[in-house]
């Protein structure tokens, strides 16, 4: 046992002192391994930065959050399959919270309607076009996953009432009202003037795309009467009690919106349940591309330096096959002659993968600091991926070349000149 | 090259055991269509406290026979016993541990790793014998100082004299505390003054115990030693000792 570890600490040796003498050859060799270690971390970063962002995103759309619409997420290429569905309707919000307070157990909360659409605020001189105005009532606040920075939801009272208050998401407030409190100021919205009661705090964007600060939500009531209900676009929110049994809430809530919409069994759903994770399955694809593209390369530059690699190992064991020769003269098994080169080749690799995580982890810094919303994540499973990668290549590529070596006769090796 | 002492003058120390026994060993080497007989047949007893050259023209199957016996090489048909094991059936690792345990090789090119200093140099041996760190030391300076290299310890190869050189690597072939050092052509790199320095120390070796086998084309080398024998085409041409 010991003698493993002896030999194992000669091979180190010797295969520091080889790399040492060969600067300038095994930084060459190691190039390869360099790059497809680079292409493989900066392939993981960026999937992790895009689910980490994502992932963020999606808590902005609240994770215990069922939206149930006429539409599904994301593109439809049977669209005649949906356009004749009926539109989701206040009623329905209602009979829906009927029925989950007369299920015993039931996981869900709390039905909300609402509409939305984009409409131009202003306030004295300015004005904020496309403000996401959502039309909704009071139990809208159960739904919201941003907090208040100022003010109040409106009440019940004068949701019901259909009083013209408006809540202001933090972009439109603070473009509106800069420097002041747009609390009790009021905005105008298609001639109407709205009171401000509240506004929410800054949540950023979602998914890059669009902000979430650029939103107004209003009594339903209000937005019935001033902007009108377009049917097409409405939608119904839905509160999970337990997010950990989303599967379970959905098939609830399916059974329920069957009941409200009186569908016999062989009927098939006129509505979608659609929710984060819908987005997700939009988002694998692009994931996959670039985790496809970069296994190319890095499949590509990996290859390109394990052949490298295997071929400077050739060079070395002829070099030193006399010293191959002397080592076997003086006892070296043939397992000691393979871990030698073996080493030696995972050495120049392993080395390779530090540099090449080094490389990435200044690109990611450089990154960061220029655009600090693109999404790139370095993380400690990807260092030891790739480690565990660039040792992998360093002992496919050496072992071909260190088990000749090991398997030189002894007197060829020492006769070799 | 000054004549070795008169032979009268010299101790002849006692045989000891049977070490090697070989018997109708032969070697082919196949080139191409021809056959090549290096060893046609020879067979040989050497004991424990032996000093023994092996001599012959060149091409006459020296090295050859010298790689048999050092358990480099197995013999194409015969028998080859050492200290009573059957080496001729031994597999590639069986014969390197043997190799590493009884036999201590010094070669005519000193075949030191470069880059290793003295003392790594002769460890060597000891780390394939799986000895721990702290005994390599010992047992490698010792064995360097035996051979008049106390104050060379940490030189390089190209930092030493070819003498000097060929004295690390007789230093690496005693460390292990071998059966026999075999040494092929062992002056052969090196003037003459030198090599009769490295022949006494051989000389000192055996009166040490040490059981020796060279190989040599010179005369004045072969008459170090106790006992001669003079290889003809493969086969022993005569086998006794030094007149
Ligand atoms: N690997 C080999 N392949 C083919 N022929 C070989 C091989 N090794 C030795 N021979 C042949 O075997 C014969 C004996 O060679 P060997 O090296 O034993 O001679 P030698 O007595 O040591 O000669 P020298 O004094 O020149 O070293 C020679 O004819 C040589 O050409
Ligand atoms: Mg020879």
């Amino acid at each position: 046992m010991d003698r493993i570890l002896y030999e194992l600490t000669e091979s180190v040796r010797i295969a520091m002192a080889q790399v040492r003498a060969n600067k300038m050859r095994s930084a060459l060799t190691g190039l390869g391994v360099i790059i497809g270690i680079v292409a493989v971390t900066l392939m993981g970063t960026a999937i992790r930065g895009i689910d980490i962002g994502f992932n963020k995103s999606l808590a902005m759309l609240g994770d215990d959050i069922v939206y149930v619409q006429k539409w599904p997420w994301g593109n439809v290429e049977d669209w005649w399959n949906y356009v004749d569905r009926p539109p989701m309707k206040p009623e329905d919000a209602v009979a829906l919270n009927r029925i989950f307070d007369g299920t015993v157990n039931s996981q869900l909360q709390l039905a909300v309607f609402s509409d939305a659409r984009q409409i131009a605020v202003k306030a004295g001189g300015e004005s904020v076009s496309g403000v996401y105005t959502t039309g909704a009532n009071a139990d809208f606040s159960q739904i919201l996953v941003a907090d208040f920075e100022e003010g109040r939801m409106y009440t019940a009272t004068e949701s019901d009432a259909a009083r013209q208050v408006c809540v202001l998401g933090f972009d439109v407030a603070h473009a509106l009202f800069p420097g002041r409190s747009a609390v009790n100021q009021t905005v105008i919205v298609q001639g109407q003037p709205f009171t401000v009661i509240g506004v929410l705090v800054k949540q950023g964007s979602f998914l890059g795309l669009f902000s979430m600060d650029n939103q107004m939500i209003v009594p339903l009531g209000a937005y019935r009467k001033y902007f009108g209900i377009r049917d097409d676009n409405t939608q119904i929110q839905v509160k999970v009690k337990d997010k950990l049994k989303l599967q379970e809430a959905r098939e609830e809530l399916t059974g329920a919106l069957r009941r409200v919409r009186g569908l016999a069994p062989g009927e098939r759903d006129n509505f979608s349940l659609n929710g984060g994770d819908g987005f997700k399955k939009q988002l694998d694809p692009i994931k996959q591309g670039i985790a496809f593209a970069g296994l190319f390369i890095t499949g590509l530059s990996l290859f390109v330096g394990a052949i490298g690699i295997m071929n400077i190992t050739f060079v070395s064991v002829r070099e030193r096959t006399k010293e191959i020769g002397t080592r076997k003269a003086l006892g070296a098994r043939r397992r000691t002659i393979l871990l030698q080169f073996l080493i030696e080749a995972v050495s120049i690799c392993a080395a390779g993968g530090v540099v090449g995580l080094g490389v990435t982890y200044g690109l990611c810094l450089g990154v960061k600091t220029a655009m600090p919303s693109f999404p790139l994540e370095f993380s400690v499973s990807l260092v030891a991926t790739s480690m565990i990668v660039a040792i992998a290549t360093g002992i496919i590529s050496g072992f071909v070349p260190a088990l000749g070596a090991s398997r030189l006769d002894p007197v060829v090796a020492l006769r070799y000149e | 090259m000054t004549p070795p002492a008169p032979v009268e003058s010299r101790t002849v120390r006692p045989v000891g055991p049977l070490v090697i026994s070989i018997e109708g060993v032969t070697k082919l080497y196949h080139m191409g269509d021809e056959t090549i007989h290096a060893l046609r047949g020879v067979s040989l007893e050497i004991h424990r406290n032996e000093y023994l050259a092996i001599m012959g023209p060149s091409g006459s199957g020296k090295s050859t026979l010298m790689n048999m016996l050092g358990c480099l090489d197995t013999p194409t048909s015969g028998k080859y016993e050492f200290s009573g094991q059957n080496v001729a059936s031994m597999v590639d690792d069986e014969l390197a541990d043997i190799r590493n345990r009884e036999i201590g090789f010094v070669f005519q090119t000193f075949n030191l790793l470069a880059r290793s200093d003295a003392l790594k140099n002769v460890e060597l041996p000891l780390i394939y014998a799986g000895l721990p760190p702290q005994v390599r030391h010992e047992r490698a300076t010792a064995a360097l100082e035996s051979v008049g290299l106390g104050n060379r310890v940490h030189h390089k190869p190209n930092e030493l004299s070819g003498g000097q050189r060929q004295r690390v690597a007789i230093a690496r072939a005693l460390v292990n505390r071998p059966s026999i050092i075999l040494a092929d052509e062992p002056t052969g790199n090196l003037d003459s003054k030198t090599g009769v320095e490295i022949m006494e120390l051989f000389e000192d070796l055996y009166e040490k115990g040490n059981t020796l086998i060279v190989v040599t084309h010179e005369e004045s080398i072969a008459r170090h030693a106790r006992r001669i024998i003079r290889l003809r085409d493969g086969l022993i041409e005569s086998d006794g000792p030094v007149d």
